[in-house]
């Protein structure tokens, strides 16, 4: 797996204050378990994402931990509540140096 | 409520994509049906749902390659083909294709541009690149039907496919027509046989975790049967998948797609 990847972050770009609104984020990874073994009969090594972390004008809003059992390309859906105007950043750390970050903007009325 | 709401889902997804194309395969009377029937309501929406999607992420990784230059001639794809929404807007329903004499499919016509016009390497079958570049061009034929045709040019190609798809093969002695038409609709082990159309490649498959070939899923099939697999890119394949694409024809094209 590279150091980052692509990733796209689908949620409403306004709402009303005090709305419940549902994002969804995924990330382009292997996840690659570190239990399979190569044709040649040696170890993969583990490539997963490790954290994945959402913050809402720089506050912490969600986090998530991911593990092996979780499959490629993972699809996180959660939802939080629309408090101000601003961005939300997504940013998703895995081993090797992975990092990818992405970020969409929410005006709210 | 689940059960009628389930019930009203799959009543609607009948009448709108269920099968009303004109009965094409050899056996004449069965009506095409996309495996994509066949998928819980959960897969359809992985599929149908760009940001569900992560075949999508082939697509991007696609356009990308799309329109980097390489080679000798330091050209990209959309130095001569421009914009691909347009260039390769239903070019995907037509292959496999005779092309200069040759029958080649859409990943052989991508490499023999890279070879010829580009002047680089050809990419390797499953390879990201490759993989990435075949989802680029069938996703512009997305909802638009199979329209290969029997011709003078590609009709002794098309007679061997229908050979390779009649013939029994391997330890277990079966035919792709023993499953794929005789028995399709009925279930092998817990899940469903497929009429296997090849209306959805390259597909996200679940069980590999990755994009995959039509001809991944039809080696898949050989090794199933016990049978000496076709190389990745042999005149073999390009001659099943001609035979399944012409036996698919009316079909509309969900590329790229999600199955289990």
């Amino acid at each position: 797996m590279s150091k980052t990847s692509r990733t796209s972050i689908t949620m409403p770009s306004s709402a009303k204050k005090g709305a419940i609104i549902e994002i969804r984020a995924i990330a382009q990874h292997d996840m690659e378990s570190g239990f399979r073994y190569s044709e040649g009969g040696k170890l993969i090594p583990r490539d997963i994402i490790r954290v994945f972390t959402c913050t809402y004008n720089d506050v912490e809003v969600f986090k998530a931990d991911f593990y092996p059992g979780i499959g490629a390309n993972p699809l996180i859906i959660f939802t939080t509540i629309a408090t101000e105007t601003g961005t939300l950043e997504f940013k998703w750390s895995g081993d090797d140096g992975y990092e990818a970050i992405n970020q969409a903007h929410i005006i709210v009325s | 409520m689940r059960n009628l709401l389930l019930t009203l889902v799959c009543g609607c997804s009948i009448l709108f994509f269920g099968p009303q194309v004109e009965a094409a395969s050899d056996n004449g009377k069965q009506a095409l049906q996309s495996s994509y029937q066949l998928m819980s309501a959960e897969n359809k929406a992985m599929q149908d749902d760009p940001s569900l999607n992560p075949a999508m992420f082939w697509v991007g990784d696609g356009q990308a390659l799309w329109d980097t230059q390489v080679g000798k001639s330091n050209k990209s794809c959309a130095s001569c083909h421009g914009d691909p929404k347009k260039s390769m807007r239903g070019v995907a329903t037509q292959f496999p294709k005779i092309m200069n004499g040759k029958l080649q499919t859409l990943e052989g016509q991508i490499n023999q541009c890279r070879v010829g016009a580009q002047g680089t390497s050809s990419l390797a079958y499953e390879s990201k690149d490759l993989l990435s570049l075949t989802a680029l061009v069938a996703y512009q034929s997305k909802g638009m039907p199979i329209s290969v045709k029997e011709t003078p040019q590609n009709k002794a190609e098309l007679q061997k496919g229908r050979q390779s798809f009649y013939e029994r093969m391997g330890q277990l002695n079966l035919s792709c027509a023993q499953c794929h038409e005789e028995r399709a609709g009925l279930k092998l082990g817990g899940a469903p046989i497929p009429q296997g159309h090849p209306n959805a490649y390259p597909i996200y498959r679940l069980e590999w975790q990755t994009l995959g070939s039509l001809q991944r899923r039809l080696r898949n099939c050989m090794s199933g049967v016990r049978a000496q697999q076709y190389e990745y890119g042999s005149p073999e394949m390009a001659q099943l998948e001609l035979f399944l694409a012409w036996r698919a024809r009316g079909l509309p094209l969900e590329s790229p797609g999600v199955r289990p």
